[in-house]
């Protein structure tokens, strides 16, 4: 069972790599581009995610925690928050216990911080501390310290560090490109580069426009294996599924947002904290699995172990007869993209809304790459139909009418 | 001179697996000599909390006197065996578990006790212990299941036999289900 939490681990790295690469080529063509010189570009952009990784390295649990404005609890404040958590990290067998943190806000999340196991941190809500009952508690702690235990935290403030650097570094060559052509060219009159300094341009521009939604695609891809092997954690550590299950299924059943979290800290969180008001939880997840999915492989468990969990996992990725039809079409691929377009936190820039339509294309050809058929509502919803689904209606999860696959 | 090269080579790939191997039984060892104590941690921690308890609801539970007798009792035995062979011991524990669970049980049926903000406090403390139990010796056995795997399993079974490792013991579970609450009353 260990070893999949090793495979997991392995294709975590591949995706930061694959993510570390894009940031060197963007780096590396603006530098060309900008100043002629490749290895220039490429060094300014090391510099940058290298200064932007120490100070999240160094201070990001600090940050984040004032950010959400979070105070630190003790023993006696809430016993049963504290020994709850005592009790998670018994059973993961995590040798510090970690500091706990309470938001005052009727919404219901919770996260973990720290660097490592010994400066970790779990935070919850005092809405989520209210609704929930013991069981329920403790697999959202089990959940939170098992992202402590298998790292993840440092690997997903790395990662969001890198797509910080990387939509940093495109949106201010947007910026200098766009002015740069506003001022009359000024570099079509110096240097008269010819073919070369067009095909540069070209690449340039491409990598501005897509290394960011790129990049977010792996980071998303990478957020979500680790929310799902961090709910197999917290299955294992409670030997108890149904406690997680039953609190998500609250948390999903809730529309209040977080007020204090932000984009860059989303994966932190149990469940995605932007969740547009008066729509339910489980539908507009991107960094987060969408939560349907998570409760029903949890409840579909027949033992406790990683391997069970993964038996569940895989059940419902095939997805043949266990999910509703449209359940199917909504979030047949496990970890699948929400259903509408990517919700609105997905865009750092806000100033450019071409960029919306950009990454709904990208995404739609990343879907029909892997087989999806796509079929349009009449409502204005696009479905994705995954390659194995055998009906021949589907039924819209949004209007409730039937179209033909 | 190729050849001394390659068995040196060989002969020190071989050392620094044996060295790593080894540390890391060692390490496994520790740890679970570790979620070992941490049992006897909360096992201790349930003695001291039982005198409280039992303090806080003999005033309200006039007669239930023989269940609550029942739970000292457990209590004096256990720890008398504290120290005693592992069997003897976990069937005591297990005793003072299920005559934990049955005062519990009982309590319910006291509307004031259960208005107690002592009780109540002792009642969360209490659970947890219970549960914290449970979750050492469910830690204790996932590691003993992976000292034996890797003390077992090729080629790290060959540094544990030449260093002599021993097998983990397993901590059976003498009573069905004690982690859950105590839901059931008994009449």
């Amino acid at each position: 069972m260990w070893e999949q939490i090793r495979a997991n681990q392995t294709r975590s790295v591949v995706l930061t790599a694959g993510m570390g690469i894009l940031l060197l080529l963007l780096g590396y063509f603006l530098g060309l581009y900008f100043f002629e010189s490749g290895i220039g570009g490429l060094i300014i952009a090391l510099i940058v995610w290298g200064l932007m990784s120490l100070v999240a390295y160094f201070q990001g649990d600090n940050i984040l925690l004032a950010v959400s404005r979070a105070r630190k609890i003790s023993r006696d404040d809430h016993p049963q928050l504290y020994n709850v958590v005592e009790e998670m990290k018994i059973a993961s067998g995590l040798e510090k216990m970690p500091d706990i943190y309470i938001i005052d806000d009727p919404a219901l999340n919770a996260f973990a911080t720290g660097r490592n196991p010994d400066k970790a941190a779990v935070t919850i809500t005092s809405g989520l501390l209210a609704k929930l009952n013991r069981d329920e508690l403790q697999g959202v702690i089990g959940h939170e310290i098992s992202h402590i235990k298998n790292r993840d935290v440092l690997l997903m403030a790395m990662c969001a560090v890198m797509l910080g650097t990387i939509v940093i570094l495109a949106w201010y060559a947007t910026r200098v490109l766009f002015f740069s052509g506003m001022a009359g060219g000024r570099r079509s009159s110096g240097s008269g580069g010819g073919q070369g300094q067009i095909i540069i341009l070209a690449v340039g521009i491409l990598l501005m426009i897509l290394a960011p939604i790129a990049a977010q695609l792996i980071y998303f891809a990478i957020s979500r294996k680790r929310e799902y092997l961090a709910d197999a954690s917290s299955a294992l550590y409670t030997r108890y599924p149904e406690g997680l299950a039953s609190a998500l299924e609250k948390i999903s059943a809730s529309t209040a947002q977080l007020k204090s979290a932000n984009q860059a800290t989303a994966p932190m969180y149990t469940v995605n904290p932007f969740r547009k008001e008066g729509k339910p939880a489980s539908n507009l997840t991107s960094t987060h699995p969408p939560i349907s999915e998570r409760i029903r492989i949890l409840r579909a468990m027949s033992g406790a172990s990683l391997s069970d969990y993964d038996q569940a996992y895989q059940q419902a990725k095939g997805g043949t007869g266990i999910a509703p039809a449209s359940a199917l079409a909504l979030d047949g691929l496990a970890g699948g993209a929400a259903l509408r377009a990517p919700s609105p936190e997905a865009k750092p820039v806000e100033e450019f809304p071409q960029k919306v339509e950009r990454a709904r294309e990208t995404s739609d050809l990343m879907w029909r790459l892997n087989d999806y058929k796509t079929v349009n509502c009449t409502c204005g919803t696009k479905l994705r139909v995954p390659p194995r689904f055998k009906e021949s209606t589907v039924r819209c999860p949004h209007c409730g009418r039937t179209n033909s696959v | 001179m190729v050849a001394v090269y390659i068995i040196i080579g060989i002969v020190a790939i071989l050392l620094i697996f044996f060295i790593a191997t080894y540390n890391g039984l060692i390490r496994l060892r520790n740890q679970l000599r570790n979620a070992w104590a941490q049992i006897d941690v909360q096992l201790k921690r349930r003695y001291d909390l039982i005198p409280n308890l039992i303090e806080t609801v003999k005033g309200y539970m006039k007669y239930e006197r023989a269940t609550l007798e029942a739970v000292t009792k457990a209590r004096n035995l256990a720890q008398s065996l504290a120290s005693g062979d592992v069997g003897a011991r976990s069937k005591a524990e297990g005793e003072l578990s299920g005559a934990l669970a049955r005062l519990l049980a009982v309590a319910e049926n006291y509307p004031d006790l259960k208005a107690n903000q002592n009780f109540l406090a002792l009642q969360e403390e209490l659970t947890s212990t219970e549960n914290k139990i449970s979750f050492s010796r469910q830690y204790y056995n996932d590691s003993v299941l992976k000292l034996n795997n890797k003390a077992q399993m090729f080629p790290s079974n060959v540094v544990a036999s030449m260093t002599g490792f021993k097998l983990g013991e397993f901590f059976e579970v003498t009573i069905a289900e004690e982690r859950e609450a105590p839901k059931v009353d008994l009449t």
